[in-house]
C-alpha cells in the first residue's frame, strides 16, 4: 500500500462541515448569549435549558429528532422540498446542521459566561453617556467578551470537527459526499482498513490535542494580562 | 439651571422617600452606606426606576409617575460618574473621553478632547488604556468622560472612596477647582463628612431613605435638626436633654446643667456639642461650666481624643460620658494638671433639638 492510496476526501469534508457549523453556530449564539445574559424574560430558564440540550442529549437522540424536523415529510424538511426543490437529509448540508447543534451548545455557554462577566456598570456608564443598546453591545459587551468568543469558536469548531452519531442519521455514510472523518475512521476500521483509520485517528488526535493546549495557554495568558494591569475597577 | 427631585421607592428593609432641589451649587448628599443615597443618585440617572414620583430637571421632566413619564437613561442628558469610574477598559483615554460625545465631526470631537485633557493634565496620556493609569489618574479620566457629554447635571457617587488618603485630598482639591467653571446641576454623594464639607455648598443629610436634614452645609453642620443628622455631620457629644426653662436645660447624660444661646422649646429632647468646641474655663463660676476627670485618651497623628467622666465616683470599663478633642500640645500641657479640671461649653456652640 503506498500514500496513493490514502484518501483525503474525508478531511476536507469535515472541514467544509466544521467551517460551515461555526459560522451558523456564530451567529446566532453571539445574539441568543447577548440576549441570555442581559435580558431578563418570562420563560428563559425553558430558552437556557433547550440551547444547552444536545450537550446531554445522545447523539442517537438529535440525529432522530433531526430526521423527524428535516426529513421528508417533518415540518421544515417539507418546506425545504416544497420552496427551494432541495433536502438537507443525505447530503453534506445535514452534517453541516447536525455539527452546528451539537456545538451551539458550547460556543453559546463560553459566551454567555463572558457577556455576564463584563461589568453592569459599564453598560451603565455608556448609557447614560447618551449609548445605544446596539452600539454599547458592539463597542463595549462584545469586545470585553472576546476571549470567550475566540475560546467558544474553536471548542465549536473542534466539536464541529468530531461529530458522529447524529452526522450518521441524518446524512448517512456515502463515501466522497457526506463521510467525515469520524465516520471514515469508523467504517475504515469496521471493513479493515486499519491503515486509512490509524492515519485519520492522528490527524484527529494532534489536532484536538492543539486545540486544548491552545486553549489553555491562551487562557493563563490573557489571565496575567489581567492582573498585572489591575483592569478597571 | 435646576433640578427638582421628589421620589419615592421601595427598598430591601426601608423604603426610600426624599424631595429635594438643587441648582448651580453643588449639592451633597450625605448618608451611611445603605442610606439610599446611590440609589437617589441612580434613580436621577434613569438607570434605577422610582416606584412613584416625580424628576425634573430644567423644566425638562426625566421622571414622572402620574403622568408615565420614563426617559431612558440616554436622553436625560446627564453624566454619572461611578464609584469604580466605570472606564472602558478597551479603549484608550482619548476613546473614553471622546465616547459620548455625539454627532459632531472629528476635528470638533478631537478639540472637545483634547480641551479635556488639558483639563484633568494628562496631556501625553491620551493613548494610555485605563489599566495603564493610577486610580486618581483614572478618576480623572472618568470626570472628563462625564463632563465631554455637556450635561445639564453632573451626578458624582462617592467618586473618592477607592482612593487612599493622601490622594482623595488631592483629588478633592483637584475636582472642586475642575467644577469650578461647570454651569450644570451637581450632586455629590458621599459618606465622608469633610468631604462633603470642603466640597458642597448646600447639604442633604439622609437616612435609612428619609432626609434628615437639609441647607446650607454650614447650619447642617452647626446645628443638625436631628440625632442622626448630628451623628452623621460628627457631632461626637449627644445627650438627652430635659427642658428646664426657656433659656436652660439639663444634659441628662452628662449630668450638667447648662444655659443656651437662644429660646429653647419644652419639647427638646437632645443636646450635643461638636467634640473640638470643648474649652477649659477661665474661671470655674461661669455658665457652663462643669468639673470632669480624664478617663483614658485615644491618639491620631496630630490630634487627642479625651475621653471624659463628669463625676468622679463612675469607675465602670470603658464608659465615658464626653468626647474632647484637642491638638497633641494642648494634651501635653494639660495632662499633669490637677484634677478635676474645668470646661465650659459656649451657650452658642450647643446643638439643641
Amino acid at each position: 500500500m503506498s500514500l496513493m492510496d490514502f484518501s483525503f476526501i474525508p478531511i476536507i469534508l469535515s472541514l467544509k462541515v466544521a467551517f460551515a457549523a461555526v459560522i451558523i453556530v456564530t451567529c446566532t449564539s453571539i445574539p441568543l448569549a447577548g440576549l441570555m445574559a442581559k435580558r431578563e424574560f418570562l420563560g428563559k430558564d425553558v430558552v437556557e435549558s433547550i440551547i444547552t440540550l444536545p450537550l446531554v442529549l445522545p447523539p442517537s437522540v438529535i440525529g432522530f429528532m433531526l430526521l423527524f424536523v428535516f426529513g421528508k415529510n417533518g415540518p421544515v424538511g417539507k418546506l425545504l422540498e416544497q420552496w427551494f426543490h432541495t433536502r438537507i437529509v443525505f447530503t453534506l448540508a445535514g452534517a453541516v446542521v447536525a455539527a452546528a447543534v451539537v456545538a451551539l451548545p458550547l460556543m453559546y455557554q463560553s459566551v454567555k459566561v463572558a457577556m455576564e462577566n463584563v461589568d453592569p456598570n459599564l453598560e451603565k456608564a455608556a448609557r447614560t453617556l447618551g449609548a445605544k443598546e446596539l452600539r454599547i453591545f458592539f463597542t463595549i459587551t462584545l469586545p470585553l467578551a472576546w476571549n470567550g468568543i475566540v475560546a467558544g469558536l474553536v471548542l465549536a469548531f473542534a466539536r464541529s470537527l468530531g461529530e458522529f452519531g447524529a452526522t450518521l442519521m441524518i446524512a448517512g455514510n456515502i463515501p466522497g459526499k457526506t463521510q467525515t472523518m469520524p465516520l471514515a475512521i469508523y467504517f475504515a476500521n469496521e471493513s479493515g482498513d486499519t491503515r486509512q483509520a490509524s492515519i485519520l485517528v492522528i490527524i484527529m488526535t494532534v489536532f484536538s490535542f492543539m486545540v486544548i493546549y491552545g486553549l489553555n495557554r491562551w487562557g493563563k495568558g490573557s489571565q496575567k494580562d489581567r492582573k498585572g494591569g489591575g483592569d478597571h475597577a | 439651571m435646576e433640578l427638582l427631585v421628589d421620589i419615592q421607592k421601595k427598598l430591601l428593609g426601608f423604603e426610600l422617600d426624599v424631595s429635594f432641589e438643587a441648582d448651580k451649587n453643588i449639592l451633597g448628599l450625605l448618608g451611611a452606606s445603605g442610606s439610599g443615597k446611590s440609589m437617589t443618585l441612580r434613580c436621577i440617572a434613569g438607570i434605577d426606576t422610582p416606584d412613584q414620583g416625580r424628576i425634573v430637571l430644567n423644566g425638562r421632566t426625566l421622571f414622572d409617575s402620574k403622568k408615565g413619564i420614563n426617559l431612558p437613561c440616554r436622553k436625560r442628558k446627564l453624566s454619572y460618574l461611578f464609584q469604580n469610574y466605570a472606564l472602558f477598559p478597551n479603549m484608550t483615554v482619548e476613546e473614553n473621553i471622546g465616547f459620548g460625545i455625539g454627532d459632531k465631526n472629528r476635528k470638533d470631537r478631537l478639540a472637545i478632547i483634547s480641551e479635556k485633557v488639558k483639563l484633568i493634565q494628562l496631556e501625553g496620556l491620551e493613548k494610555r488604556y485605563p489599566n495603564q493609569l493610577s486610580g486618581g489618574q483614572q478618576q480623572r479620566v472618568a470626570l472628563a468622560r462625564a463632563l465631554a457629554v455637556e450635561p445639564e447635571a453632573l451626578l458624582l457617587d462617592e467618586p473618592f472612596s477607592a482612593l487612599d488618603d493622601y490622594l482623595r485630598g488631592q483629588m478633592v482639591k483637584h475636582l472642586t477647582e475642575n467644577l469650578s467653571d461647570y454651569q450644570g446641576v451637581t450632586l455629590f454623594v458621599t459618606h465622608n463628612m469633610d468631604e462633603v464639607y470642603r466640597i458642597c455648598h448646600k447639604l442633604v443629610v439622609l437616612s435609612t431613605g428619609k432626609i434628615e436634614a437639609k441647607g446650607r452645609k454650614e447650619d447642617v453642620f452647626k446645628s443638625p435638626p436631628t440625632l442622626i443628622a448630628a451623628q452623621l455631620t460628627g457631632c461626637k457629644n449627644l445627650s438627652q436633654a430635659k427642658y428646664i426653662s426657656p433659656f436652660e436645660l439639663e444634659a441628662l447624660e452628662w449630668g450638667v446643667r447648662l444655659k443656651t444661646g437662644c429660646k429653647i422649646s419644652n419639647q427638646i429632647k437632645n443636646v450635643g456639642v461638636h467634640a473640638h468646641l470643648l474649652e477649659v474655663a477661665r474661671d470655674e463660676k461661669e455658665d457652663n461650666v462643669f468639673k470632669c476627670w480624664p478617663k483614658s485618651t485615644s491618639e491620631t497623628p496630630s490630634r487627642t481624643i479625651v475621653y471624659l467622666l463628669t463625676k468622679s465616683d463612675k469607675q465602670e470599663q470603658d464608659h465615658y460620658t464626653l468626647q474632647w478633642e484637642i491638638t497633641k500640645q494642648t494634651w501635653l500641657k494639660l495632662k499633669n494638671k490637677p484634677q478635676p479640671w474645668y470646661l465650659k461649653i459656649n451657650l452658642n456652640d450647643l446643638i439643641i433639638f
